[in-house]
């Protein structure tokens, strides 16, 4: 056949029966969940891509009434988002510590990383209350409606995110966390970078650029 | 959720015993072979795909059932068979039904069934999120359809559900509030499966299955699943603004506060239009492996039917705006996306070419999989040459909003999905259920079908430019509607004895399969892996992984050229296919979990419509479930190898075979 292969042929070793005796063996050479957690953010990329334009889309629309932008506290969630960025710090910290076999400083630093998120979205809580107190809530105006289901979407994101990293300290704590499967902080570690990042585009663009 | 899918909470050597009772107390965990409760816990996906395809074609019957109440009632002037208000409801629903509850799930269906086959592997890469996509997917399709019952009657907004007309000031029921949810869920299910379709696509081929030996079928199921992957965020983004809305007074599509009804329809289209090559493209899969098949030619130029394929999933994404020319986009945008518009026609039109020149000079077999086959790419290119026509903005917007649109997208849809999808059901029949259907009353099927299809969509052409509306519940007389209009009904009565001839073939076929030669591993002298393995597939599919060594490698097992460079058997299908008859593979364990996540989301459905109580039950129930998930060991630890098992001494071995059972 004439066809060149796409993608180099990955080797298996593959006996006289076929049988193959390498249990890791995947096509790409990733693990399926990794690449299963790499798939599902780039739809998650679409998720976010379209609550961000229906923000810009609708940001100076207040119907006469306040805006979201009349009422940001910028270095109030500048703190937060240093917060939610060293997150991302902590919990690389968290995968080193777990898979060069060191259990307890793993745990400690996935307790940080789930902490500093708390924190986050505590913040945001607080924000959103400042906000309504203001005069924008949820139901004011196109714009408010908008901030909200986006940064809103974006902390039920990361609380997602804190239940995940919870259930990897519980699990740690029985024992259950060990060098061997390291991975799968690190494809929870995945998710948090991709939740971090988008905020670092919802900062800047919702908080930073300003309303003309 | 990845979190629930492996270590940390999958089992080392010596924890199994721990684990192996109920996980929360409330399930034993399911053994194969239970009868109907095997159904139910089932993560084989040859029998999710089967789920797919019955569910689906319940729901063909309902869809079809509302699209002969339409046409009854248009039957003639002044129409009286429904009330204008019902008729919304019931276009509508027909719509959303065809969509999401037929032409998705049947292609699902085969994706489930087929792509693990074609590329050699035992299963998906996660089993348990596999019976997850079914079950969340039949949950939100009862969601939908209990609208009629609790909802105060089905969405009235059309399937593209359009603001303002999807507000509550001019829908108040329940209905576009069930559509808002229900397509949320099932776009949950799709979502799902399209991650785990995409991994095992990408990373569970057989040695030697490289990309560019993939099956077309499987080739175009992958980058149906890549289209799945990023449209459905959009319209998620859409329908949550819509339901926000509509229960939570939000402001999105609100124009006496200045929102922007255009909004709605971009995000609707940016997901809608990649939603038609959702449609498409699994039944050009199909033809692309029915026309070879019957005209024993390889498919004409492979490489550029798959390339075609990912062009037009690409451009797929650059032409939404041509179903809003009428809406005032402004001449930059318009002319655009009416040049992005022909441009897809180009990969369109590459595909038909090359299936022209597959049968060209081929030795061509009329079976009924290929009648639908070659019917599928007449009445699609119909289709497509009426979307070209689309793509000239003046004439556009002339038949906007008319009969015209209706006539095109039918003969996409329809002339082209459904009908391909008819082929592939002919031909893989016997694969999977290990008999054929009748020929006899197939060929009735498709001549009726045909014929009752052009006899419907083919007028609505001529009404649609002599002016008639789309979505209007009756027309008065004199405006020369009547005769066409007619025709029409009378076409989708054809249509429906056509349906119902299939379904007549699918019992008879059974009734008398016993008394009729067996089909034997590959009846119809084909290509591709699925056929190299019995009929119907053992649960374990392969008893070896099979080693691939060029594309069409199941032909080449049976055929080679000999020393004049003649094309000559050496292999009969006989001969040559694995005998289904191999012990000790080790096969996922079957699991309550995934239908239990399931249950829970259509109540917080009803929750968010009547009470939030309601809602806060579904949610425990659904992350109990997820959690009992996580708990639950990948393999049970107590279950037997499947049906023909002995103990191994290399159990983990051959465990391993099959081949990343991590979900």
């Amino acid at each position: 056949m004439s066809a060149e292969p796409l993608m180099a042929e990955v080797d298996h070793a593959v006996d006289a029966d076929g049988h193959d005796h390498d249990p890791h063996a995947t096509t790409t050479g990733l693990s399926h969940t990794k690449l299963a957690m790499w798939v599902f953010l780039g739809s998650e990329c679409l998720l976010f891509g379209g609550l961000i334009s229906t923000y810009l889309l609708y940001k100076t629309r207040g119907n006469g009434r306040t805006l979201p932008t009349d009422v940001f506290d910028i270095p109030f969630t500048s703190v937060s988002s240093f917060v939610l960025l060293m997150s991302s710090l902590t919990m690389v910290l968290a995968l080193s510590a777990v898979s060069r076999g060191e259990p307890e400083a793993g745990r400690t630093w996935l307790l940080a990383t789930a902490l500093l998120g708390g924190v986050f979205v505590g913040g945001q809580v607080y924000e959103f209350t400042a906000f309504v107190r203001e005069g924008v809530a949820f139901t004011t105006n196109p714009a408010s409606s908008a901030f909200f289901t986006l940064t809103g979407f974006h902390g039920v994101h990361v609380s997602l995110g804190i239940v995940m990293l919870m259930s990897l300290f519980v699990a740690s704590l029985k024992g259950k966390l060990t060098q061997r499967n390291s991975e799968t902080v690190e494809i929870v570690g995945l998710y948090w970078h991709f939740v971090d990042i988008v905020w670092i585009f919802i900062f800047t663009v919702i908080y930073l650029i300003p309303a003309d | 959720m990845a979190i629930t899918e492996q270590p940390p909470l999958e089992l080392g050597p010596g924890d199994a015993v721990r684990y192996a009772e109920k996980p929360l107390g409330v399930f034993t965990r399911p053994q194969q072979g239970r009868g109907w409760r095997d159904w139910l816990s089932t993560v084989d996906h040859k029998r999710i795909g089967i789920l797919y395809g019955a569910s689906a074609m319940f729901f063909f019957l309902v869809g079809g059932i509302e699209a002969l109440l339409i046409r009854l009632q248009l039957a003639a002037p002044e129409g009286s068979v429904l009330s204008a208000d019902v008729y919304n409801q019931v276009y509508t629903m027909h719509g959303v039904t065809m969509v999401f509850l037929f032409i998705m799930p049947l292609a699902a269906a085969f994706a489930n069934y087929f792509i693990p086959l074609q590329i050699g592997a035992r299963d998906v890469a996660f089993p348990r999120l596999n019976a997850l996509s079914f079950w969340i997917w039949l949950s939100g399709a009862i969601f939908l359809n209990t609208s009629w019952i609790v909802g105060g009657g089905g969405a009235d907004c059309g399937w593209f559900c359009y603001s303002t007309n999807s507000g509550v000031a001019f829908s108040p029921s329940h209905g576009v509030d069930f559509y808002a949810i229900g397509l949320q869920i099932l776009g949950i299910a799709s979502l799902v499966s399209s991650v785990n379709l995409i991994v095992t696509c990408l990373n569970m081929r057989a040695p030697g299955m490289t990309l560019m030996r993939m099956p077309v079928l499987t080739w175009m199921l992958l980058i149906t699943q890549f289209l799945l992957l990023f449209a459905l965020p959009v319209i998620t983004v859409a329908l949550f603004l819509l339901m926000f809305d509509r229960l939570f007074d939000a402001q999105f599509f609100n124009p006496d506060a200045g929102a922007d009804p255009l909004l709605w329809q971009h995000l609707f289209w940016i997901f809608g239009h990649p939603e038609v090559y959702i449609i498409i493209l699994p039944a050009f899969g199909v033809v692309s492996e029915i026309i070879p098949t019957f005209s024993r030619k390889p498919l004409f130029g492979y490489e550029f039917m798959v390339f075609s394929g990912i062009a037009i999933g690409f451009m797929g994404w650059g032409v939404w705006a041509h179903h809003m020319f009428v809406s005032g986009i402004g001449p930059i945008s318009v002319a655009a996306f009416s040049l992005s518009t022909m441009f897809i026609a180009v990969p369109t039109g590459v595909k038909v070419l090359n299936w022209l020149a597959t049968m060209w000079g081929g030795k061509l077999r009329f079976t009924v999989a290929m009648k639908f086959a070659v019917a599928t790419v007449a009445m699609f290119t119909i289709g497509g040459l009426s979307g070209v026509t689309h793509s000239v903005a003046p004439a556009d917007t002339q038949q906007t909003d008319t009969y015209y649109i209706v006539a095109h997208f039918h003969y996409v849809i329809f002339g082209g999905g459904v009908l391909g999808l008819f082929a592939g059901m002919y031909f893989w029949w016997p694969k999977i259920w290990g008999h054929f259907l009748n020929e006899r009353i197939g060929n009735w099927h498709f001549w009726i079908m045909l014929v009752g299809f052009n006899l419907t969509f083919g007028p609505m052409h001529i009404l649609g430019l002599q002016g008639m509306s789309r979505r209007i519940d009756t027309y008065a007389r004199g405006y020369g509607f009547e005769f066409w209009n007619m025709a029409a009904t009378v076409g989708s009565l054809l249509i429906a004895v056509a349906v119902l001839l299939f379904i007549w073939n699918v019992v008879k076929s059974k009734r008398d399969a016993p008394h009729l030669p067996l089909p034997g591993p590959d009846p119809w002298d084909s290509r591709s892996l699925e056929w190299s393995i019995p009929s119907p597939v053992p649960v374990h599919n392969f008893d070896t992984v099979p080693q691939v060594h060029s594309r069409d490698d199941w032909w080449h097992t049976k055929y080679a050229e000999n020393d004049e460079g003649k094309v000559v058997r050496v292999a009969t299908a006989e001969e040559a296919a694995q005998t289904g008859e191999a012990t000790g593979v080790h096969l996922p364990s079957p699991s309550f979990w995934p239908l239990a996540v399931a249950v829970g989301l259509p109540l917080i459905g009803y929750g968010l419509i009547f009470s939030l109580w309601l809602a806060l039950i579904g949610a425990l129930v659904t992350i109990a479930s997820l959690y009992s998930w996580a708990m639950e060991p990948v393999d049970d630890p107590d279950a037997t190898h499947d049906h023909h098992d002995e103990d191994h001494e290399d159990d983990k071995n051959e465990d391993d075979q099959a081949g990343g059972h991590d979900s």
